[in-house]
């Protein structure tokens, strides 16, 4: 079976690599020693953050380097990293007050609704919905909007405001996390347990099964808890 | 009730929640409930004066596609856009008139921002909550006053940025008469302050403090001459200068006075019998005065 190659540029220079592979593997193709700019290969690290323009198209494009498909007369960089400032903190010194955003990021404010964080966001995440949410000091839309961030840092290489949206929101989902979110009494109470020792004989004989013994429990467990 | 979409702005939903909070509660009262745009963003916080740099109305613009899109569903009934903090009022009119303007500028805005669900058509219409109490009348106001404010001795100060410029004022910026009509409905006496339209000082007040308090002195004595309990305000930062610059004023002038500030919505929340529990920080606390008339309202004088 042969497949069809295609062209594309990377660094402006001219290859042909098969249909259908992705950024990621066209380089490998085409021996590049990846050292930087790629990460789990799955879509989760954030590591091959990639910008592009497509043939007739005047749109700058933003995605992953291991999800994005190439195409016909594509035109490819890979930033594999974006200088960011990034505030060093103690949570536990930290209140869920907007003024924190003032204090790390205070470009935050510089935000001109422009959405370009959104229109390159390989994610495609309402960044600007949640840089706007963080200037009003709502941390939990902040934190539900950004939840699936990965970091790759597209959106600050792009914003003309030079706001770092993916440090802004880790900061916002951290102080959610500590100190709004609704407390798991589930978990409480199951830590309670451990600690009382409530385990420790049912530990001790699943650590004396055999492997097949073992495989048949995992099985045949029941699944029966409540998230509060 | 009267379904409206509503602009609250991020100093309504921070620093002055009381004003978002009684402006939502005395709407309530008088049949309107005001609908919170969903996804708006900052509108921008002053109005750019700069004719080159169009990215600086897409702020405001966004807000106003967000506008078309709840009109496209069905949970409004009215579809203008009600506006309380006279900032973002002033540069979402602004900017809004500028679109109808300039067709050209509208198309560029349109243009670049092509990740919206539709570009904006130029019709939205704006509206202040003073401008919309206006329209409910002066006479329906006074007909739902449980608790007139008699003896209530209020100054009304408008600043800026509902009067000027002229295109955009909700009154006569010369002469405007919208906050004493207000007043006089809730059954208070209006007292005069001839420095009722002097700018407060405005952003000036993050690196200016000084020449913020003497504006600021300035217009709470013309207040005090004239014999104010209160000041009223439909403005954040009128309120927060006017409020807490009495600080400085007070430790620059030995002769100042000190007057409270409060919204003209917390105000007439008062008068309809709704409460007074809507927060808010104040350096010169109004709590002392209010409670006069709370008191009235439990029964008590």
């Amino acid at each position: 079976m042969t497949q069809d190659l295609i062209p594309i540029y990377i660094y402006s220079r001219k290859y042909y690599v098969p249909e259908g592979s992705t950024i990621i593997t066209a380089l490998e193709y085409l021996g590049f020693k990846l050292k930087k700019g790629v990460g789990c290969k799955e879509g989760f690290c954030g590591a091959c953050a990639s910008l592009y323009r497509l043939k007739g198209d005047y749109k700058l494009k933003g995605g992953l380097g291991c999800q994005t498909v190439v195409q016909p007369e594509m035109q490819i960089v890979q930033i594999p990293f974006v200088p960011a400032p990034k505030a060093v903190y103690k949570i536990e010194e930290l209140q869920p007050d907007p003024e924190i955003f003032v204090r790390y990021y205070p470009e935050l404010y510089r935000c001109l609704s422009c959405n370009t964080c959104t229109k390159i966001c390989p994610q495609e995440l309402q960044v600007m919905d949640f840089v706007q949410a963080a200037v009003r000091g709502d941390f939990e839309q902040v934190a539900n909007l950004s939840f699936d961030c990965i970091m790759c840092g597209l959106c600050s290489a792009r914003c003309p405001a030079e706001i770092t949206q993916f440090n802004v929101a880790m900061l916002a989902r951290r102080i959610y996390g500590k100190y709004l979110m609704k407390k798991s009494t589930f978990l409480e109470q199951r830590l309670k347990e451990i600690e009382s020792g409530k385990y420790e004989e049912g530990y001790r004989e699943l650590m004396s099964l055999s492997q097949e013994e073992l495989k048949n429990r995992y099985f045949q467990r029941e699944i029966d808890f409540q998230i509060t | 009730m009267t379904r409206m979409p509503y602009y609250p702005g991020c100093t309504l939903k921070t620093k002055a929640q009381n004003y978002d909070l009684s402006t939502r509660a005395v709407f309530r009262e008088l049949g309107i409930d005001l609908v919170e745009l969903p996804r708006w963003n900052c509108c921008g916080a002053v109005f750019s004066l700069v004719t080159d740099d169009l990215l600086r109305q897409v702020a405001p613009i966004t807000n106003l596609i967000r506008v078309q899109e709840l009109q496209g569903t069905d949970s409004v009934d009215d579809p203008r856009l009600v506006v309380p903090c006279a900032m973002c009022f002033n540069v979402l009119k602004r900017a809004n008139a500028r679109m109808k303007d300039n067709p050209e500028d509208l198309k560029k805005i349109n243009d670049f921002l092509y990740l919206e669900s539709q570009p904006y058509r130029g019709e939205v219409q704006i509206i202040h909550t003073l401008e919309l109490l206006k329209e409910i009348s002066a006479k329906r106001i006074k007909e739902q006053v449980k608790f007139p404010l008699l003896g209530l001795k209020v100054s009304p100060y408008y600043g800026c940025n509902l009067l000027r410029p002229k295109d955009v004022a909700i009154d006569n910026p010369e002469n405007p008469t919208l906050l004493e009509d207000f007043t006089q409905a809730l059954g208070a006496e209006v007292v005069f302050n001839n420095r009722r339209l002097r700018c407060c000082g405005s952003y000036q007040t993050v690196s200016e403090k000084g020449l913020v308090a003497d504006l600021v002195y300035d217009i709470i004595m013309g207040a005090a001459r004239a014999g104010a309990d209160l000041i009223i305000t439909a403005c954040p930062l009128c309120s927060f200068n006017l409020d807490w610059r009495q600080k400085e004023a007070m430790e620059a002038h030995s002769d100042h006075k000190l007057i409270p500030v409060i919204y003209y919505t917390e105000l007439m929340a008062l008068a309809l019998g709704i409460g007074n529990g809507f927060g808010g920080e104040h350096f010169v606390d109004p709590q002392p005065l209010l409670q006069k008339f709370l008191e009235k309202e439990k029964g008590g004088i």
